[in-house]
């Protein structure tokens, strides 16, 4: 597998300049992601109002993989319900986990599918499904620190 | 043998014929772990096919075989370290099972609320935590002397912590994360003149470096068998015979006693007395076999050669456009330990893998230190007896292939 298959231009594009890196104005829920071993560190913000993601925004620092996921995890769970970011979570997790990226399994999935390549770097799924995991704990009102090495 | 030949070395590592995602394979990550040469893996697979049975226990020929192999491995470990007498070799996992061997019989019994124990900003997390525990158990208090920028720990810093209440220094004799060689006779003499006892982590020095433990002048000196080309799994303590003697079990069991009663036990001698239960036999031989290893390639042919090839990695990389070598201290193994502007560490391994370079990625189980160098991460080569020119070469070309894929 050549690396550019991993490495694809919107994830590039992405940890180069990545979206909602901010702390949103009023966000009422947030959540930390950490995975101490690669030194990937994330905080995750929502403004969440009648059960839906109003405002979405990250800060902090990681790898390629883990920042272009982040903005990317942004883009996708912006004015959502939680239990549409909940749908996604779990949509997202199968497409890295899984045993093969099915036509199934990318519809619907816009620019998240173009982490389908980071199943083939098993050390690597780590990295992407750490801003997952936490904007999941931030909806949840979670406060203990995410970590998913 | 009058240099190293290194052609006729890697021959000896089998792994070293494999490919590794089409590409030869270009192991640079032996300060993590060695690879293993034949004659490792043909002792281990010999005494398994002829020779094994437990030891210090059977009446018959095997396990007297077994036993006279075992004591062997140990003096083996003694000459190679230049101490007195093989009863200050004791066997244990690795390290940081020695490490934690010293921090909880030692520690535990000698450490007393108020004292202090010594350690550099640059130590392995195995150097850091047995003495944040023992430290807790005890009420003593854990004192870290500075590295500079470079990653070197300045003698008047350390002497600066040095008191009537250190009781113990311990300190790496080579940083993993950087290759930093400390002046472990300097500084041993500077705790040995505040009255505190000197525990050096040599997991990196005695692959590479000849180490004399008498010459070096410390109380105790820990090493690990897998990065010295031997197998996991076994380790060893030094320790200076009346510090030993004087120490408690830390774990009970078989082989560690003299006499077992319900009214009370006594315990064996050094080394006996902290090898509980059945000891890696297999991984002690095997230990042995490496020792053998390296001193007919000569530890100061392997260490000329690990100079030389650092001296023209070290240039390489520092001909690269947004490569920051992170580590210039003037005493160094060879490590090499970088950041690139814009690529993060497990990016640049994860790439570097894909071209068939295997290095380390993260905080190298140091991150102290790493927060003191202000990064949070680096990637790292480093070097092996095996290691060519050609290894460095791919790794630069395969750096340059990072920095064009995230450019």
């Amino acid at each position: 597998m050549d690396v550019r298959e991993l490495y694809q231009t919107t994830i590039l594009d992405h940890n180069k300049r990545p979206r909602n890196f901010r702390v949103p104005e009023a966000a009422n829920r947030e959540a930390r992601g950490n995975n101490p071993l690669c030194g990937d560190q994330l905080t995750v913000y929502l403004r969440v109002e009648d059960g839906v993601v109003k405002d979405v925004g990250f800060q902090g620092s990681g790898c390629a993989i883990s920042k272009a996921s982040a903005s990317i995890m942004t883009e996708a769970v912006a004015g959502r319900s939680l239990a549409e970011l909940e749908a996604l979570f779990t949509r997202f997790h199968e497409l890295l986990t899984g045993d093969a990226a099915t036509p199934a399994q990318i519809e619907g999935l816009g620019k998240l599918a173009v982490f389908s390549g980071v199943r083939e770097y098993p050390v690597r799924v780590k990295c992407a499904t750490l801003p997952w995991h936490t904007v999941r704990a931030a909806a949840h009102g979670d406060a203990t620190t995410v970590k998913t090495e | 043998m009058t240099a190293l030949d290194v052609e006729r070395v890697r021959k000896d590592f089998p792994i070293l014929a494999r490919s590794m995602r089409g590409k030869p394979l270009v192991y640079l990550d032996s300060a993590a772990s060695a690879q293993k040469p034949q004659q490792v893996i043909r002792a281990i697979a010999s005494l398994y096919e002829t020779r094994y049975a437990n030891i210090h226990r059977g009446v018959y020929e095997l396990s007297e075989t077994a036993t006279r192999l075992h004591d062997e491995a140990r003096s083996k470990v003694q000459r190679f370290l230049g101490a007195a007498d093989p009863r200050e070799v004791v066997f244990v996992r690795n390290t940081t099972e020695a490490i934690n061997l010293v921090a909880q019989s030692w520690g535990r019994s000698r450490l007393r609320a108020g004292d202090e124990v010594l350690i550099t900003t640059l130590e392995h997390h195995s150097n850091i935590v047995p003495w944040q525990l023992a430290c807790e158990a005890t009420g003593a208090r854990l004192v870290v002397a500075p590295v500079d920028e470079s990653g070197e720990v300045p003698l008047d810093e350390f002497e600066a912590r040095l008191s009537e209440r250190t009781r113990i220094a311990a300190f790496a004799h080579v940083s993993n994360a950087l290759g930093t060689i400390l002046p472990v006779a300097e500084l041993a003499a500077l705790a040995h003149r505040a009255g505190a006892v000197v525990l050096v982590d040599g997991a990196q020095a005695v692959p590479r470096l000849p180490v004399d433990v008498r010459a070096l002048g410390c109380d105790f000196y820990a090493f690990s068998g897998h990065k010295l080309y031997g197998p996991t799994g076994i380790g060893c303590l030094w320790g200076r015979r009346e510090l030993l003697q004087a120490m408690p079990p830390w774990q009970g069991g078989g082989d560690m006693i003299a006499e077992v009663r319900f009214e009370k036990t006594s315990y064996a001698e050094i080394p006996y007395k902290f090898e509980a239960g059945t000891p890696d036999i297999a991984g002690a031989i095997g230990l042995g076999a490496a020792i053998d290893y390296l001193e007919e390639l000569g530890i100061e042919h392997v260490m000329r050669h690990e100079q030389e090839l650092l001296a023209y990695g070290t240039e390489l990389l520092s001909a690269i456009p947004g490569l920051r070598i992170v580590g210039t201290a003037r005493e160094k193994t060879g490590v090499l330990s970088f950041v690139l502007d814009g690529v993060h560490p497990h990016d640049v391994g994860t790439i570097l893998d894909q071209e068939g370079v295997a290095i380390r990625a993260g905080h190298h189980c140091a991150q102290p230190l790493m927060e003191r160098l202000g990064v949070p991460a680096t990637a790292r080569a480093s070097l092996g007896i095996y290691n060519t020119e050609a290894d460095l070469d791919q790794l630069a070309a395969a750096i340059r292939k990072a920095i064009e894929v995230f450019a």
